[in-house]
């Protein structure tokens, strides 16, 4: 069998049998009991050569409605904004992608560094002390940081309002599951997590309260007033948020934020059917020795030069086995590296634009809406909630909206009985006057 | 030797841009004017300013001092640092695939519905599984997965068993994940060949036991031979078989984890299954498990209806819920489809078969020359130990900086934990002789400079942008980012 | 060699336990511990004011590459903790029996019979030989 991935020809295998002293390759294996070998070809699907693989998944691809064909207005945790080109060719540079994790420093400077700088940037924009190199996803950053909570404060109560986003409190839920943490969820008002009932809820027992904001209607939740309520009784603020919206809105280090998680797929990650994207995680200074998975530092080597390793290890999983108290052993350190280079390539003044136009497109586009459509009057960013007339289906108008060549908003009735016949807008620098106006053309022709 | 390479923040210019953001053509609202004051951000982030050239060339030069499987050998043991197909990262960034939102209509994805069934049904007849969940981001990720399958399972018999047993050898994801999921952790020693001990296994297992993680081959690159004598140990207790797929690339089309007597596994499909490292990130940690465990997978999976379309199976209500927001890593899911029709079945045995000849190859020609603690058949990968180069105050840690200068990333060092001054090799299928028999001749080389002149490999490397680190005022003053 | 010091009380551990005058029991960890550790990185004390009992964990200590729990040899209330550490956790290497100290206990009973059960430092050699 000819391979292009495989050098060993038939020449290579008489030698290096020859060295090991083995008769044939069958006699590698000998040690594998015949009990539970397995005889004959696997049941999976077949080789394809180069150019046939290719029309394949074309023909997979074309199946798929994408963005570029398509005009989105559909956000709920994913978002469509524009990636500026440099992204994909610095990614694709194989130095990075087909590196391994950064164990050996000498060789791996430029991975430690741009992961550094990644933490800079978090930190920047989060107003936080102390950030990691990343994790695996928001949703389960955020589980990370009930965790560290309750580590921190050695309490076992985790409040979270449902304004969160659906996904990460179930993923929540299922890592307290394995900790043995209780989770109680809080409800909202108008859009946002109803504070008195928050103030009841928060008790001297309770590790943190996990809030996102913009929240998961897009509307932005007062963490001045929430921060105290926990605060007072020595819990943790857990913040989830936007990095896209830190544009605007103000950083969550000076409004009090303990912990600051959030996903970081705004910042130049393809939607990608929802993944890989990028968790971040950043927390207070008092905090920086429980902060789970990899942190680089920098430091110098033997001549005094400036250099960056891995550190803080001891914190990590495959040290403390199973003394750990998180088990993730890796970053997304790709995703990190496209969240910085869009970070650089907006700079001060892009982060800001880009901020103000998704919340200036979004609201002209809210109010395009027929009066009355728009459920909350809560303040809010890129996305925000509109309630179909009457009977209409949120699934059926999206299928309408699709035949005519858009991509429609998330069904809240999915996640909330409450708001069946709820649809969530989102709208992004992407999109133009044009494609808003004909999009609630469409909307209320399918709805109405 | 290269200078210091500049911060991108070292870089800015204030007045520079490298954006270009379409005309916003709706009206410029003031922020105030919606938005409450205090909500709005005080002072602006201090990103950096520079224009589009400084950000290509600052990320080349970061890329100019990294090394990847592209730059050349990496036999990095437990790694499996295979090539990385090309093929694969032209396909994910198909806008059909790069394009598409998790929450878009059924009827509007079909086409990646069908390959995460293929994908599904693929790794589960290389498992001998029922079924697959896509959804775990990692290995580690898979592995708390599976135990808190394996928790619901015997929950739902009314059982409450609190112990997961690993052996020493094993990787110490597998005692973090048992934590975290739940349970206590009991290790058991390896015995004088390297594998599982039976009759302390017998000792410890018990009506508590909920299960044995085991890899197989193990983290020595042996093959535990008596695998179904400890599958029936295990099972006999009540317990559950937990496959840690690391080592996955020795055994594919050969042996699989379901006939072995597993119930659960997980594959790295960064590993196994070609999808590149990243640096760091990201993977995926696929979990197969037999038909008894089906009922609690993470949902949703994905389901073929007769009219063969595709849907989400979201009616699970024996789910252990969600792992993962959305449905894993789909365009790492994608590359690993790509790679598994590359090769098919046919071509997956045979990866495994040049990985373990490759492996025993250079355990043949490395043998001289280090102690072999467990000589005989190796698979995928080799453990050595160093430890007689100690006498000339040469370390492994020592020799796997020397190799720095040859432009090798070296293998995997002190790690298994029960084999001293241990160096771990896996050279993987895709290297061929010559690039071996490059490695071995610099391993023996070196091995000779520690004999003769110690200080010249203790003072290495030479060559690289940076020289040994300290890494200890790294971790005592930790300077984490540029604005400290 | 390590060193060992005759006037001190040891733990199987590596913990040394010093009658520190009255009621009061100095702790630290021995030479050969903070060798074997490597790189001390940081000293995570245990809390001022609570109550420990002989055996277990009270704290931890990182180096570089691993982390190793602190264990008190003796039983009784945490009086003093050694803040140093938090800037120079170096301290317990370079200094493990006298600026590399790690905490104080005051305990009840007999300071004599408490230090009684611990190894004598000819024992202690022994077990770190």
């Amino acid at each position: 069998m000819k391979h292009r991935y495989l050098p060993m020809t038939e020449q290579d295998q008489t030698e290096m049998l020859a060295t090991v002293g083995a008769k044939s390759v069958e006699d590698l294996f000998a040690d594998i009991p015949a009990s539970v070998r397995y005889n004959g070809v696997l049941p999976m699907s077949g080789a394809l050569d180069e150019p046939s693989m290719l029309r394949h998944m074309h023909r997979l691809a074309d199946r798929n409605a994408d963005a570029d064909r398509f005009t989105s207005f559909l956000g709920a945790g994913i978002y469509d904004h524009h990636i500026p080109v440099v992204i994909n060719h610095v990614i694709s540079r194989s130095e990075f992608y087909t590196a391994y994790t950064p164990y050996q420093p000498e060789i791996s400077q430029g991975e430690l560094q741009a992961i550094f700088e990644f933490q800079s940037y978090i930190c920047e924009l989060t107003g936080m002390k102390v950030a990691n190199a990343s994790m695996y996803d928001g949703a389960t950053a955020l589980a990370e940081a009930a965790a560290l909570a309750s580590g921190a404060t050695k309490r076992k109560r985790i409040v979270v309002s449902r304004t969160v986003h659906p996904e990460a409190r179930e993923i929540v839920r299922t890592s307290a599951r394995g900790l043995n943490l209780e989770v109680v969820e809080v409800g909202f008002r108008d859009g946002v997590t109803d504070l008195d009932e928050l103030k009841k809820t928060i008790d001297d027992n309770t590790a943190a309260v996990l809030v996102q904001t913009p929240n998961f209607f897009g509307c932005i939740e007062d963490i001045r007033v929430i921060e105290p309520l926990i605060h007072e009784k020595k819990g943790l603020l857990v913040m989830s948020v936007n990095p896209l919206s830190l544009g605007l809105l103000e950083s969550p280090g000076v409004l009090g934020a303990d912990v600051v998680v959030g996903d970081a797929q705004p910042l130049g990650i393809p939607t990608s059917l929802g993944g890989p994207t990028c968790g971040f995680f950043a927390v207070t200074e008092a905090l920086m020795r429980r902060i789970p998975g990899r942190i680089v530092g920098q430091t110098v080597d033997r001549n005094g030069k400036r250099g960056f390793v891995l550190t803080l290890q001891a914190r990590e999983q495959h040290i403390r086995r199973e003394k750990a108290t998180s088990n993730i052993c890796s970053n997304q350190a790709l995703l990190a590296l496209c969240a910085s280079v869009y970070m650089s390539v907006m700079g001060k003044s892009g982060m800001q634009e880009v901020s103000l136009q998704n919340m200036r497109k979004a609201h002209y586009a809210a109010g395009r809406f027929p009066a009355g459509s728009p459920a909350f009057t809560a303040p809010f960013f890129n996305e925000f909630v509109v309630k179909l007339p009457g009977p209409a289906d949120v699934h059926k108008v999206n299928a309408m909206l699709l035949k005519a060549g858009y991509i429609g908003g998330y069904d809240l009735g999915t996640d909330y009985p409450e708001l069946k016949g709820h649809m969530l807008v989102a709208v992004t620098e992407r999109r133009t006057k044009d494609e808003i106006d004909g999009f609630v053309r469409e909307w209320e022709a399918s709805a109405i | 030797m290269k200078p210091e390479k500049a911060l991108i923040f070292e870089l800015s210019h204030p007045g520079r841009v490298a954006y270009s953001l379409t005309e916003c053509d709706v009206p410029q609202i003031e922020p105030a004017s919606v938005i409450p004051e205090g909500m709005l951000r005080s002072k602006p982030a201090e990103l950096p300013e520079v224009y589009e050239v400084d950000v290509i060339r600052h990320y080349t030069e970061l890329s100019r001092r990294n090394f990847g499987i592209d730059n050349g050998f990496y036999p990095l043991g437990s790694c499996t640092m295979k090539y990385n197909p090309k093929i694969n990262e032209d396909v994910a960034r198909f806008p059909g695939f790069a394009k598409i939102h998790p929450y878009q209509p059924e009827e509007s994805i079909q086409g990646a519905l069908e390959l995460l069934y293929t994908l599904q049904n693929d790794l589960a007849a290389l498992t001998g599984m029922d079924q697959v969940t896509l959804q775990p981001a990692a290995g580690a990720h898979g592995e708390w997965t599976g135990l808190m399958l394996i928790r619901a399972y015997h929950e739902s018999r009314g059982e409450k068993r609190t112990k997961v047993i690993v052996p020493d050898s094993s990787h110490g994801t597998n005692p973090a994940s048992a934590t975290v999921a739940g349970f206590e952790t009991i290790t058991i020693p390896s015995n004088e060949r390297g594998l599982v001990d039976l009759n302390a296994l017998r000792a410890v297992v018990g009506s508590d036991t909920a299960a044995l993680m085991l890899t197989n081959p193990n983290t020595l690159g042996l093959f535990e031979q008596q695998i179904e004598q400890i599958a029936q140990i295990v099972h006999d207790a009540g317990g559950l078989l937990y496959y840690d797929g690391a080592n996955s690339n020795a055994i594919m089309g050969i042996t699989r984890p379901g006939d072995m007597g597993f119930d659960v596994v997980h594959l790295n499909l960064h590993k196994t299954m070609s999808t590149p490292h990243g640096g760091g990130g990201p993977g995926a940690g696929p979990v197969g498990v037999k038909s008894k465990l089906v009922p609690f997978l993470p949902k949703p999976i994905v389901g073929r209806r007769e009219d063969g379309t595709y849907f989400w199976d979201t009616d699970r209500p024996q789910s252990i819920g969600r792992v993962k927001a959305y449905y894993g890593n789909f365009g790492i899911l994608v590359r690993a489809y790509t790679y598994i029709r590359t090769y098919g079945p046919e071509g997956l045995r045979r990866v495994s078969e040049n990985a373990v000849l490759n492996a025993n190859y250079m355990m043949h020609r490395l043998a001289p020359y280090f102690e072999v603690p467990y000589p005989g058949v190796c698979k995928h990968e080799f453990v050595l130990s160093g430890k007689r180069l100690k006498t000339f105050g040469v370390r492994t840690l020592d020799v796997a900086k020397r190799l720095l200068d040859f432009g090798y990333h070296p293998p995997t060092v002190y790690f298994p934990l029960n084999v001293e001054e241990c160096i771990m090799i896996e050279p993987t299928e895709t290297e061929s002789k010559e690039t071996m028999d490059g490695f071995i001749d610099t391993m023996i080389q070196i091995v000779k400079e520690a004999e003769t002149d110690p200080q010249l490999v203790l003072n290495a490397p030479y060559t690289t942008v940076v020289n040994r680190l300290d890494e200890a005022t790294a971790a005592r003053k930790p300077v984490l980012n540029c604005s400290c | 060699m390590s060193e060992v010091r005759d006037n001190l009380y040891y733990s199987e551990e590596h913990e040394w336990a010093l009658p520190a005058g009255g009621q009061i029991v100095r702790i630290g960890i021995t030479d050969y511990a903070q060798c074997q550790l490597g790189d001390i990185v940081f000293v995570e004390l245990p809390e001022l004011g609570s109550t420990v009992v002989g055996g277990d964990s009270v704290g931890s200590i990182e180096s570089v590459k691993t982390v190793s729990e602190l264990y008190t040899p003796v039983s009784g209330k945490v009086v003093r903790v050694n803040d140093t550490l938090i800037d120079a956790p170096e301290a317990v290497n370079s200094d493990p029996y006298e600026a590399g100290w790690i905490l104080e206990v005051e305990i009840e009973g007999s300071v004599e019979e408490a230090v009684g059960k611990l190894l004598t430092p000819e024992r202690y050699r022994a077990v770190s030989d």
